[in-house]
């Protein structure tokens, strides 16, 4: 056990930090789920990506620079406390990109890896159904082959950023006959495919945050399958354990969160003085930021060690998005009078990290997984 | 940055591990709140036969030169057997704090007790020695540190909620240590940290095999969503917990400079764990786990008793903050 970074970490972490205090947007960028600035985002993607940081630990030949774990999450702590924009492309770098790598075949990894990393092809998950949210194994969108095509009908609903989007990952029944968990497959949809489309639905905060899409005889050709025919569930499983887990929110974003808190607090306790009980609320969410740092840490050690993420990535989704919701709860809390006012960054954030424990499967998923696949209670 | 414990790590951890399950079975804990010492018959001797009493000192004066990144597994393991012996007071806090402090007291003392033939005990200046009558040197812990010899020392006793924790108020002719207070009470935090993880792993295991076998309605209580989340919640306490105590260990081991924070991190979110897993071991028992005869309250009580030892949760989230500028 050696806790400390190494000199290569070090200089890795200095390099970043220096990259981005020289690059990173003076003023905020517009929201992502408006037109103008998801456009705006992916032109940061664009500089990220030229500059080699879009997707660090990715291999060199789709623009990364083969980073280890240990050193794509110092890139995040240093990402995050910087101030940089979110990231536009985080859904399909994030989350279909993984499952590109384990069952993508070479052409489809040439075709799509980079340019989703640079953000000249951005990616909305189409998953969720109106009949078919935290029951993922009861969506009905049919998708029957027809000669080297498969044609979709159906629905797909809460596509983040899915009005916007270039392109869909979808899973769908390739055999209208199966049920449950048989007969799904895994494909990559084009946003412009004739028969498909999207409209945008309002999400909390008021802007065209979501998609619901429409297919209505929508083809799609079979080089855009990814992994077998009807073996769409066990390659969607396999996108899951990045959503919950290590991929999608990496422990710096709450790191620098909670050091934000810790900033607003001591700016506020000058002029009002100290408030012992909002204090310890603070240092709470404090906590929850490093114990899943350390976390994080001790899970990458087991992972080098050739274990599976599996399902302990449940026990992080959990943390990071309870904790998201705790840090903004709070801060709103500290500002009084102001912290109504939907003019603050903290609102936009609290608005936001209340979806956490709902979408990637809602936390009452989670500790059922939990509860059943880690501790090994009866399932009924 | 590695987070892995070497081989030889995880072989003392497991040798251990099988140590405490053949020789500290629940008949071993509950014997001694029953006997006069609140100790155990042999299992001191048998931990200092593998070296364990005395891993921290230094190999020139008979230990292992071991840390507390070594350490730590093992305090976890005493956790889970609520080990009625003193690896804390001794191995975790007093040797290491003796070995620091050199001169007379080291020079008469730490041989012996990395040999096992002193027992070496320790508490908060303004708390209670657990277990002094049966020690030869109690550390009083508070802005110096005190060594008290208990041969010449007045001990007054308490009982614990935990009947093998016998409480002393120590008194007598003391010498003042030349070592760190704040890095030796940070030590005894840290090692009881790690204990409450052990407690608390320990509490949710027996929960879960319960709840697997108790049937009601037809079913086991472990297939209701009402006790599988109080267990999950349980399980998340204790896997956010155990990481930090181990980076407080290895905090202590190589003297950073925000030990005392991380210290503080990793008994507030390891006492937070195991209060959560004592309440919930017995929520998901029933009235079965209120009763004296079932073993679930001999770590229960171990439990409450070491999230209040060494600074509680608020303690520490005060510390927290004020190391942190609020």
């Amino acid at each position: 056990m050696d806790l400390s970074f190494t000199s290569t970490e070090e200089a890795f972490r200095e390099e970043a930090r220096t990259w981005l205090a020289e690059n990173v947007p003076a003023e905020p960028l517009a929201s992502m789920d408006t037109p103008e600035g998801f456009e705006e985002h992916r032109a940061w993607e664009h500089i990220l990506f030229d500059a080699g940081w879009a997707v660090v630990s990715w291999p060199e030949r789709y623009g990364g620079r083969e980073a280890s774990l240990v050193e794509w999450l110092i890139f995040e702590e240093e990402y995050w406390a910087s101030g940089a924009p979110g990231r536009v492309s985080s859904n399909g770098v994030s989350l279909l990109a993984p499952t590109i790598f384990d069952f993508g075949t070479p052409e489809q990894q040439d075709r799509f890896l980079r340019p989703m990393a640079r953000g000249d092809e951005i990616w909305a998950q189409g998953w969720s159904e109106p009949d078919a949210g935290s029951d993922l194994a009861g969506i009905k969108t049919r998708a029957p082959r027809d000669g080297d095509h498969f044609v979709i009908d159906g629905q797909k609903t809460w596509c983040s950023r899915g009005a916007f989007a270039d392109w869909f990952f979808c899973l769908v029944r390739t055999d209208p006959d199966s049920e449950r968990h048989a007969g799904l497959s895994y494909l990559l949809v084009p946003g412009d495919t004739e028969g498909l489309e999207a409209r945008a639905v309002g999400r909390l905060d008021g802007e065209p945050g979501f998609a619901e899409l429409f297919f209505d005889g929508a083809r799609v050709h079979e080089r855009y399958l990814l992994g077998g025919e009807g073996e769409g569930w066990a390659v969607a499983m396999a996108t899951t354990g990045s959503e919950r887990g290590l991929n999608l929110r990496a422990p710096g974003r709450f790191m620098a969160a909670a050091d934000r808190l810790v900033g607003l607090y001591k700016e506020l306790a000058e002029s009002r003085g100290s408030d012992l009980g909002r204090r310890d609320q603070v240092v709470s969410a404090w906590m929850g930021a490093q114990a899943y740092r350390w976390q994080t840490y001790a899970t990458e050690a087991r992972l080098r060690g050739g274990a599976p993420i599996g399902s302990e990535a449940s026990f992080m989704k959990v943390l990071w998005s309870e904790l998201d919701v705790e840090l903004h709860a709070t801060a709103l809390r500290l500002l009084g009078r102001d912290g109504e006012r939907a003019d603050s960054s903290w609102m936009d954030g609290y608005v936001f990290a209340l979806s956490g424990p709902i979408y990637a499967g809602t936390n009452e998923i989670q500790r059922n997984i939990i509860s059943e696949r880690v501790l090994g209670l009866p399932r009924r | 940055m590695d987070f892995s414990f070497s081989d030889d790590q995880i072989m003392f951890q497991e040798a251990v591990r099988d140590l405490l399950a053949n020789e500290c079975p629940p008949e071993v804990v509950r014997a001694a709140w029953e006997n006069d010492t609140g100790r155990t018959d042999g299992l001191w001797a048998s931990l200092a036969e593998m070296g364990v009493v005395g891993m921290t000192a230094p190999e020139s004066a008979g230990g292992l030169g071991m840390d507390e990144t070594d350490l730590v597994l093992l305090l976890e393991e005493a956790g889970r057997a609520a080990l009625p012996e003193p690896l804390l007071e001794h191995t975790a806090v007093g040797i290491p704090t003796l070995a620091e402090a050199g001169g007379s007291v080291a020079e008469a003392w730490l041989e012996r007790a990395a040999a096992g033939e002193a027992t070496l005990g320790a508490g908060p200046d303004d708390g209670y020695a657990p277990g002094a009558a049966t020690c030869d040197l109690v550390l009083l812990i508070g802005g110096q540190i005190r060594a008290v010899p208990v041969g010449s020392a007045s001990l007054v006793e308490h009982r614990s909620v935990d009947g093998s924790r016998r409480l002393f108020e120590v008194d007598g002719d003391a010498v003042v240590l030349d070592a760190d207070a704040a890095l030796a009470f940070d030590r005894a935090a840290a090692a009881a940290a790690a204990q409450c993880v052990g407690v608390a792993q320990h509490l949710l295991d027996t929960t879960v095999e319960y709840a697997a076998q108790r049937f009601q309605f037809g079913k086991p209580v472990g297939s209701y969503q009402a006790v599988k989340h109080h267990l999950a919640n349980t399980a998340l306490k204790i896997e956010f917990a155990r990481p930090a105590v181990r980076h407080a260990a290895w905090c202590i081991a190589t003297g950073e400079p925000d030990r005392s924070r991380d210290v503080s991190l990793a008994k507030a979110l390891a006492a937070e764990a195991v209060d959560l897993a004592a309440r919930t071991a017995l929520q998901c028992h029933g009235a079965i786990g209120y009763t004296f005869e079932y073993d679930l309250h001999l770590w229960m009580k171990r439990g409450w008793a070491l999230s209040a030892v060494w600074g509680d949760a608020a303690w520490h989230r005060n510390r927290i903050a004020e190391a942190l500028g609020m």
